[in-house]
């Protein structure tokens, strides 16, 4: 780029105002994605990231919102440089608003670099395979669909179902077998409610996690458009901690429905084709430049694990939203608020959850030379018993056979002995065993997923005896 | 050469002036980065360029510089068990020079320039060739790598060597001057000349059951696989490029995620191709577009592959190329027509999404290749689709539809419950039925087309008995109704399910899938003929043989299967009315 001097790159050619962004007109030596600086008339101070550039006109997203910009006075100034943030292994146990500025009232940080935020996509030949059990001590999840250290895992939950309280006690419970590393949680809330986010501020202190957590915050009330940049820095992070600083970091996205908002109200104002229910039709690749920001490197001891959160507009898991993060992400996490009604505690539903990651961190070893067949019959039994009841509602239960009543009654057990287990932290151990006891009502040659040799091993008669 | 100056940047497409006399397709180079890119569209004195890499810091003003050459890869020894982006830069070579993370501006030759090659003439001096002639040969690994006459070249052989050459090396001279090396260049958007086209009549056998007994591929067809998140279209095709009966594979993945390439990259050398004995990867290639690489390279990562592909089937091998996912593809086609200011067809694609895709699969095919010999080599491709929310009548899903000869659906609720490989037996179909039956008629014992109609049958008669089912419950059934039922539960839970991930069952030799179904097909005759006779399907159900049907995919002889067929038959044969 040619060296320009600052008098050329500030401009008060503001022809166009339109939702969050500015269109500068004739901006001379400007780049594309650089960042700006706005001044507006009374002064205040506000940053922008250049989105489309050609001799003629720079349109300009300004994170802080466009409310008091005028077309006349206000003053554009082109940085040359890229969004970076400052970072520092001093900001765990502090609190930043989206863009990366102390919240705490605490002075700034002293940077040991500085990065760009967007980041540069990992080789794929430099990425280690994820391989570490990661036990949360919930069983839907370290029994049917373990997570997986470097895995990205969402949560798909509804408005009104506890998604927070099971992150937050993932967060808690999360930890590699037989090892003990140092780790850190990178939380990055993104247009939720105050009450929201200090439900987790408190679950961090009282578990004294907080000086472990480096807490990044964009609350319903904060600028829309700042959340386009919340992720991303809070990643920027989460890559300085895992690769310079060795650490294993947890990234908590929540929520990923209100980052898309702002992603379309961009989208909308810069009036793109819209693809569907309005969302751009680079959502797709947005959204994995966020995800794919999880993993290992060979080479280096760190890694990051992320764990989005996303509401599924009324429910419908084919939403634009948790649809493509399903195609980007490792699995899910789904919560289903019929299981909710019934008491299920957590409400997970385990038949549409998934992890892709699972077979890498399960088998003798890791968890138990069992732990795959056990699961895949779980599954398959809990699946048929579920079809049941859609029977019995219509032909009534005296009309199944009597091993189909053994599945009936599995299915309800399963729901209150596996999946619900409030605030327990149970062992992979103590879940494999649950699971075991639960097959063991249905009859032997049912257990068709099992290899025989495990059934000798370790079905309850067998072991028993 | 033509330059010009950058007039606008929007995102990953980048205007320039000055322009005039570029050519469509032509690549240039962007911004003092020298950043590549193709012309994608002409105007005047501009032209619209797709940049491959990250368009953050270009400025309006900087150079454009066109090379007046089309994006081309590069084809000679030393692609197999490579990793490519999607412009055919050595992924190993990059993390060399950039580190672990993918900068920009960076280089690299897509076939290693150093390494040395055993070259063995197969002609003599003094021969003519034409395009196609064998002039020899290379190990590359365990197959004999062809050194072929590039199209559009003949001549008399003035001089030929023999020894280790680097593929740079001029190794046969012809009489007008031309000197071959090992390396030739080709244009990715243009296929590869042949002589013609065959009609696929030799199945692919991929080891699957569903996909080889119910729905088979022919060697140089081409097959869809379209499904929701979470259905295991990954899944299945690592699975086909695992063991395919193919000798090269092309495995591109498309805006996938980063970590299924890494998966791919640690197994494929630790598994061992059933046939041949030798890893996995040294049959392979890899393409890698990671959904967080930059977009225009995902589009054109599924034309480098075609054409790698085109390059061995020249050499008359079977090539089978696996595309995941051809959605991710058609996005990025919809990202740059969008970013072009297009009028858009429907939910926003561009309206020629349905003729790029048909010109990429007809790409396909089984084909008599250039050169006197005759010999043929074949491209099968199997394109995974990601339909949004698993819906079929989408835009993609639907023009690919029209052009796959197979199509396996894969189904949300059967991987809710676990049951894989996912595929919809009732939705699913295949066009080559009619032409693999002579194949399958000589090769097996028995009658393939039989055995799978009544297969066929039996499944398609289960869905209108669980209608009835879900209406009156099971009791209302007659014994001959619920003795399908059971029957089609076996062949769903012990013959259509089948673990990728198991050491025994994840690879099933046809003659084995063969007499699997032939055993429960059995079950179901005798059955059928036991309960004319008055006997009572409990007395029937009593008899131990199901969990031994159950454990057949644990088996490894293929002899005990057969058995156990005859033994179905003797025992239900055997079975008295109870008074």
């Amino acid at each position: 780029m040619a060296p320009v001097s600052l008098i050329d790159r500030e401009f008060r050619t503001v022809s166009y105002v339109s939702g969050p962004l500015i269109f500068v007109e004739r901006p001379k030596g400007v780049s594309f994605g650089e960042t700006a600086r706005i001044t507006l008339p009374d002064g205040e101070v506000r940053n922008g990231q250049v989105l489309d550039v050609s001799r003629e006109l720079a349109v300009v997203q300004v994170y802080e919102g466009t409310s008091g910009v005028d077309n006349k006075a206000t003053s554009v100034r082109f940085t040359g440089q890229s969004p970076c943030i400052d970072v520092s292994i001093d900001m765990l146990g502090r609190v930043f608003s989206g863009v990366g500025r102390p919240r705490d009232g605490r002075p700034e940080i002293l940077p040991e670099d500085t990065v760009d935020i967007s980041g540069m996509p990992i080789n794929p030949y430099a990425r280690d395979k994820p391989s570490d059990f990661i036990q949360t001590g919930m069983s839907a999840i370290d029994g049917l669909n373990t997570l997986v250290r470097g895995q990205k895992l969402p949560i798909f939950s509804g408005s009104g179902l506890p998604a927070n309280k099971l992150a937050a006690q993932i967060a808690r419970q999360a930890r590699v077998l037989g090892r003990e590393e140092s780790f850190a949680v990178v939380f990055v809330a993104m247009g939720i409610t105050h009450k929201e986010a200090s439900y987790f501020m408190n679950e961090f202190e009282r578990t004294g996690a907080l000086e472990r957590v480096v807490f990044f915050q964009n609350l319903a009330d904060d600028p829309t458009i700042e959340r386009i940049a919340t992720p991303r820095c809070a990643l920027s992070v989460a890559e300085f901690l895992a690769y310079t600083h060795h650490l294993h970091v947890l990234v908590i996205l929540t929520d990923m429905t209100n980052y898309c908002e702002a992603l379309r109200e961009v989208s909308t104002a810069r009036e793109e084709v819209p693809g569907r229910r309005g969302y751009p039709g680079y959502m797709y690749t947005d959204l994995a430049s966020i995800y794919e920001r999880a993993g290992r490197i060979k080479g280096t001891t760190g890694s990051i694990t992320q764990i989005p959160i996303l509401t599924m507009p009324d429910d419908d898991i084919t939403h634009p939203v948790p649809d493509l993060t399903g195609y980007i992400t490792e699995g899910q996490i789904v919560l289903s608020r019929d299981l909710y009604r019934r008491g299920a505690d957590p409400p997970i539903d385990v038949l549409p959850c998934l992890s892709r990651l699972m077979n890498l961190g399960i088998g003798p070893g890791k968890t138990r030379e069992d732990h795959r067949n056990l699961a895949d019959q779980l599954y398959a039994s809990y699946a048929y018993g579920r079809d049941l009841r859609r029977l019995v509602a219509i032909v009534g239960e005296e009309a199944l056979t009597e091993l189909d009543k053994v599945y009936l009654s599995f299915a309800d057990d399963f729901e209150k002995k596996f999946v619900t287990q409030g605030s327990a932290n149970r062992t992979i151990e103590e879940t494999l065993t649950i699971g075991w006891d639960l097959l063991a009502k249905l009859p032997e040659d049912e257990l068709k997923r099992i290899k025989l040799e495990y059934i000798q091993k370790y079905h309850p008669t067998h072991r028993a005896g | 050469m033509i330059q010009g100056t950058i007039s606008r940047i929007s995102g990953p497409v980048v205007t320039a002036e000055g322009m005039r006399g570029s050519k469509m397709y032509d690549v240039v180079n962007v911004g003092t980065l020298d950043l590549p890119g193709e012309i994608i569209r002409l105007e005047g004195d501009w032209a619209v360029v797709q940049v491959y890499e990250d368009t953050t810091g270009l400025s309006i003003g900087e150079p454009v510089k066109n090379t007046e050459q089309p994006l081309s890869v590069e084809l000679g020894p030393g692609l197999i068990s490579s990793i490519f982006d999607g412009v055919q830069r050595p992924l190993p070579e990059l993390a060399k020079k950039s580190g672990s993370f993918i900068s920009r501006g960076i280089s690299a030759p897509g076939i290693p320039r150093e390494r040395e090659w055993d070259f063995e003439p197969a002609i003599e001096e003094g021969a003519p060739v034409s395009a196609g002639v064998v002039i020899g040969s290379v190990r590359e690994y365990h197959f004999t790598h062809q050194i072929l006459v590039p199209p559009g070249v003949s001549g008399t052989v003035k001089k030929i060597r023999k020894g280790r050459f680097k593929v740079t090396d001029v190794v046969c001279e012809l009489d007008s001057g031309v000197g071959l090396t090992m390396l030739q260049r080709w244009p990715v958007r243009k296929g590869r000349p042949y002589v013609r086209k065959l009609d696929p009549s030799i199945p692919l056998i991929t080891g699957q059951r569903i996909f080889d007994c119910l729905f088979p591929l022919t060697k140089g067809g081409t097959a869809m696989i379209p499904g929701g998140f979470g259905t295991g279209k990954t899944v299945s095709e690592q699975t086909l490029a695992k063991w395919a009966d193919a000798q090269v594979i092309i495995y591109i993945g498309c805006g996938e995620r980063g970590n299924e390439m890494t998966e791919v990259l640690s197994e494929f050398p630790e598994l061992v191709d059933p046939r041949t004995g030798l890893p996995l990867i040294q049959r392979t290639i890899l393409i890698a577009n990671t959904s967080n690489m930059p977009v225009a390279a995902r589009e054109a990562s599924i034309y480098t592959g075609i054409t790698m592909a085109e390059y061995y089937r020249d050499m008359g091998y079977d090539v089978a190329l696996m595309a995941d996912s051809t959605s991710r593809w058609g996005e990025a086609l919809r990202e740059v027509s969008g970013r072009l200011e297009e009028m858009p067809g429907e939910e926003g694609y561009p309206a020629y999404l349905a003729t790029r895709l048909a010109a990429f699969y007809e790409r396909a095919g089984r084909v008599i290749c250039l050169g006197p010999d005759g010999r043929t080599g074949s491209v099968t491709i199997v394109g995974a689709v990601s339909p949004p929310g698993g819906d079929f009548s989408e835009p993609i899903t639907q023009n690919t539809l029209r052009i796959a000869g197979t199509f396996w659906a894969l189904d949300t609720n059967l991987a809710y419950r676990r049951h894989f490989p996912s595929v919809n037996w009732i939705k699913s179909y295949s066009l080559y039925l009619d032409s693999v039956e002579e194949w399958f008629s000589e090769k097996m014992a028995g009658n393939w087309r039989e055995l799978r109609n009544k297969t066929m049958y039996l499944l398609q008669k289960e869905v209108e008995l669980q209608e009835i089912v879900q209406l009156v419950g099971p009791d209302a059934l007659p014994e001959s109704e619920k003795a399908i039922l059971e029957v089609t539960r076996m062949i769903r839970e012990d013959f259509l399910q089948q673990s990728a991930y198991s050491d025994t069952d994840s690879f099933c030799p046809l003659d084995k899938q063969f007499w699997m179904l032939s055993t429960i097909v059995a079950y179901y005759e005798a059955a059928e003929e036991a309960m004319d006779r008055g006997v009572s399907l409990k007395q029937i159900s009593s008899l131990p043989l199901k969990a031994e049907i159950a454990r057949m995919k644990e088996i490894g002889d293929v002899g005990q299967i057969r058995e156990l067929a005859e033994k179905v038959r003797a025992q239900i044969a055997a079975l008295e009315v109870e008074r």
